[in-house]
């Protein structure tokens, strides 16, 4: 099967390319075990990956012009050239592999993690489970990145707008019974670029691997601002 | 060679739950920490655990931590410490109320409580009815807690070095740890990191087989790391197969399948853990279970045209109990074996999953030297998680008690280093031959010119433990795999790499996690030849009986001259009574 696969290496003094790489492919092959295959090829090749099952989120990259993570996406459903970028909007390090600084910048801003202002029971803190139900659908985020690299409104403002990622874990914060920070999280959404640049064009949510929904979140988010406003 | 140099109280070597969970209690006392990891924290592979971790909450059905330490002790088949398990089952509990109270997502009963489901091995009343101990959060466990003891990290504001690679421990003139020298991956420079204290939390290494539920960045690092500082590691020849990884590919599917209610068939359609474990079925211990369906295939009752695998069967759950609880098995069925679970069966085998061993370490996450006929506490040194052995998982651990193990002892490393720091408040002067030898690793790959390449050494290397430290083991087969192991280290300084760059060169890490490989390989293909008798997770049909007259002790590898060495197991308790050995009968 044919591969198309963009190459950057910073330290040869050669501009960005495409390569061809012809590779033997196997029934169930993923994605991956092609990169992997290049690789096996070529050790100049570079790529991240780890898991091998869509749990740690290190090898998104754009494929056939979408974002996908390559351990979970089967070969036999791409076409022919396959071509292989990194993500787009990023800066490129080398190969596939891009500076996800700013995303990850965006998501500590949110300040994502549980905050009480209760004293801690000695056991669990209790909750329902319709109040857990709740966090399904936003706590499997696998930070992979695949979501904000193809938001236009991150391409445009990664610095000021949050991205879809980083919003729908302020939701899953938002949404969580047990966390007590409710208005200082909306608090600090508010203004026109870190959540309101967000214009529903849904990209995140047709590229997320994980079938999660951040525009949902972030239409959650906008609902709980204006009944906050009333 | 002017070196790049940061220094801190304490140093990190790993983010996953161990070394994240060490990582709060330093940052949370004002200590400055440094975190290194050779991936962004939520990429280790704890993200990847399943099932859930144990703890006598007694949310579901009746328990208590001490009919846990029980099952722990005769899970190990009696060759685990009893006073780190009995310690381990007693921090169970605060362990994960704090996890819930740091934010895990755990699913919930009725009542608001915490979720706990039925796992492996598991009894209530010292062998009785099945117990349900394995806190859960559906089957995304490792997932909720690492990104939450990440995000815990975040608030704490502990120094991370994301993305970078650790090389080799540095020393003083007295062998003294005072820090690490790392590679930053982006920019291919070295830097010398210098700690008070520092704590390997490596995780496993399960890329030395291969076929195995580990990620690509199982490689042992951690283990080599202190190997080459001249410290062993311990009973290297327990290494856990999962009973059910997806047949030909390796991915789990945790027990919690079977915790759930699923069971195994063979090719006839026959429910065969009933002959092997009349009493616990399918939920019988791993070893056991692993054993169970090999032989299955073995004597010719495998399912699928090659009868090389067993079926898992859940669709009697229903898809409403799949999609609540087993939603991301499910996903991986489909995925990587094209079976939707909520009608058909998993092909499942055994796939290397956990190493029992690795550095020897005391309840205290203080690592451990041989010294005279007793042992003493390495000053500066720590490990914690999967890379460590405290040991409480002995001959096999269960399921859902190595979370346990890594929150555990990450918590209580990080809480002993506070103390070590306030008792140690200078660094030390490193040496600077120990210095050359860390920069040599890395320059060694420098080198030009034609020779076997990284990637078909490690090939190499990962079929040979495949092939000869295996679910069953002779003599004979392990005398080979030894062997062939001895001359791939022959050939190693002949490896050569192509790509001498210095951005983000993946091959050369990629090297390097390959003298890692072999390190650890070594140690447990040595480790395990000399083990004559059958216990846990090493099943010898040469020596079919476990001897505990013999070998009711731990071994020991040092990497100098592959020598081995053994040390008794710590059979008393902290408070209770021992357990003594018994018959294991699930
Ligand atoms: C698929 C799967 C499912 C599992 N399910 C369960 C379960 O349900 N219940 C249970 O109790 N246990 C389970 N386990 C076991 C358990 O998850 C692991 O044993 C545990 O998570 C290991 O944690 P750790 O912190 O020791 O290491 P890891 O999470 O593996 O972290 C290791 C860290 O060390 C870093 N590192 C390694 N080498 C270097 C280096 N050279 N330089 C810099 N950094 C380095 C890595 O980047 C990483 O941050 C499962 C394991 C697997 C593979
Ligand atoms: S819906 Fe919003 S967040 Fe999602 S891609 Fe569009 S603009 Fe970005
Ligand atoms: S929301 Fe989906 S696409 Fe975005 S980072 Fe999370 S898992 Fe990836
Ligand atoms: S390699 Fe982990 S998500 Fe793909």
């Amino acid at each position: 099967m044919k591969f198309r696969v963009y190459r950057y290496d910073p330290e040869s003094g050669q501009k960005p390319h495409m390569q061809d790489y012809d590779i033997e492919t196997f029934r169930g092959m993923m994605l991956r075990d092609a990169l992997k295959a290049i690789k096996a090829q070529d050790e100049t090749f570079a790529f991240r990956h780890s898991c091998g099952e869509g749990v740690c989120g290190s090898d998104g990259v754009n494929v056939n012009g979408t974002n996908k993570l390559a351990c979970v996406t089967p070969i036999a459903d791409l076409k022919e050239p396959v071509e292989v970028r990194p993500f787009p909007g990023r800066p490129v390090i080398r190969d596939l592999v891009v500076d996800m600084t700013q995303f990850y910048e965006q998501y500590k801003a949110i300040e994502p993690w549980l905050k009480r202002k209760e004293p801690t029971p000695e056991q669990e803190i209790l909750q329902s489970p319709a109040d857990r139900d709740k966090l399904d659908g936003l706590y499997e985020c696998i930070m992979c990145g695949c979501c904000s690299t193809f938001c236009p409104s991150f391409w445009w403002n990664p610095e000021k707008f949050l991205g879809p990622q980083a919003l729908l874990s302020a939701w899953r914060f938002l949404a969580d019974s047990r966390d007590q920070a409710k208005d200082e999280r909306l608090d600090f959404l508010e203004g026109p670029y870190k959540l309101f640049r967000c214009h529903s064009i849904m990209n995140c949510v047709e590229v997320c691997p994980k079938g999660l929904n951040p525009t949902k979140a972030i239409g959650h988010i906008k609902e709980l601002m204006l009944k906050k406003a009333v | 060679m002017s070196l790049n140099r940061r220094n801190f109280d304490a140093l990190i070597i790993g983010a996953g739950g161990a070394g994240l969970n060490a990582a709060i209690q330093l940052a949370n006392a004002d200590l400055r920490v440094a975190v290194v990891s050779k991936v962004f924290p939520t990429r280790s592979h704890t993200v990847a655990a399943q099932g859930g971790v144990n703890a006598a909450l007694a949310n579901v059905l009746p328990d208590n931590w001490h009919w846990h330490m029980f099952d722990t002790v005769k899970g190990s088949d009696y060759l685990g410490d009893q006073d780190a398990i009995e310690f381990m089952c007693r921090e169970a509990i605060p362990t994960v109320y704090e996890l819930e109270h740091n934010g895990v997502p755990f699913s919930r009963l009725d009542n608001g409580k915490i979720y706990q489901r039925p796992f492996g091995g598991q009894s209530q009343n010292f062998g009785g009815d099945q117990a349900a101990r394995t806190c859960a959060a559906a089957d995304r466990t490792g997932h909720a807690i690492l990104h939450t003891l990440y995000q815990q990290n975040l608030r704490a504001k502990t120094h991370f070095f994301d993305e970078f690679f650790a090389l080799d421990l540095v020393r003083d003139a007295e062998g003294v740890v005072c820090g690490a020298l790392v590679l930053e991956i982006e920019t291919g420079e070295p830097l010398l990191i210098e700690a008070k204290c520092t704590l390997l939390a490596t995780g496993g290494c399960g890329q030395v087989f291969r076929t195995t539920s580990n990620a690509h960045i199982n490689t042992g690092d951690g283990m080599a790391m202190a190997l080459r500082a001249g410290v062993p590691l311990m009973d290297m020849e327990f290494y856990q197969f999962h009973p059910t990884g997806i047949a030909g590919k390796g991915m789990l599917i945790t027990e919690g399948v079977r915790g759930e209610g699923g069971y195994l068939l063979n090719g006839r359609g026959e429910r065969f853990m009933e002959r092997y474990a009349p009493k616990a079925k399918d939920l019988a211990s791993r070893d056991v279970v692993a054993r169970s369906i090999v032989t299955e295939v073995k004597e010719g009752r495998g399912a699928g045209p090659k009868g090389d695998h067993v079926l898992l069967k859940l669709d009697h759950l229903g898809e409403s109990v799949i999609a609540k609880r087993l939603p991301g098995i499910r996903e991986s069925a489909r995925i990587f074996a094209g079976v939707d679970p909520v009608v058909e069966p998993i092909p499942v085998f055994p796939t290397a999953h956990y190493v029992m061993g690795g550095i020897p370490t005391d309840r205290f996450g203080r690592v451990v030297m041989p010294v005279g006929s007793g042992e003493e506490a390495m000053p500066g040194l720590y490990a914690a998680g999967e890379c460590a052995c405290a040991s409480v998982h002995g001959a096999n651990r269960l399921g859902g008690n190595s979370l346990l193990d890594i929150l555990v002892f990450g918590r209580l490393a990080g809480k002993n280093i506070i103390d070590y720091v306030k008792d140690n408040p200078f660094h030390r002067d490193i040496d600077p031959s120990s210095l050359d030898y860390a920069v040599g690793r890395l320059k060694r790959w420098d080198q030009h010119g034609k020779g076997p390449s990284v990637h078909e050494t490690r090939e190499k290397l990962t079929r040979c433990m495949e092939d000869h430290a295996g679910v069953f083991r002779t003599e004979e087969i392990m005398a080979e795999g030894l062997e062939k192991m001895k001359e791939i280290r022959a050939e190693m300084p002949d490896v050569r790499l192509t790509d001498h760059s210095r951005v983000f060169n993946t091959a050369r890490i990629e090297a390097l996690e390959l003298e890692n490989l072999l390190d650890v390989g070594m140690a447990l293909a040595a480790s395990a030849l000399y083990r004559q008798e059958s216990r846990g997770a090493h099943s010898r049909p040469d020596y079919p009986k476990r001897d505990d007259v013999n070998w009711l002790k731990h071994t020991l590898y040092f990497l100098e001259g592959d020598r081995l060495d053994y040390k008794p197991v710590r059979t008393k308790p902290l408070t209770v009574e021992s357990f003594p050995p018994k018959e294991r009968v699930y």
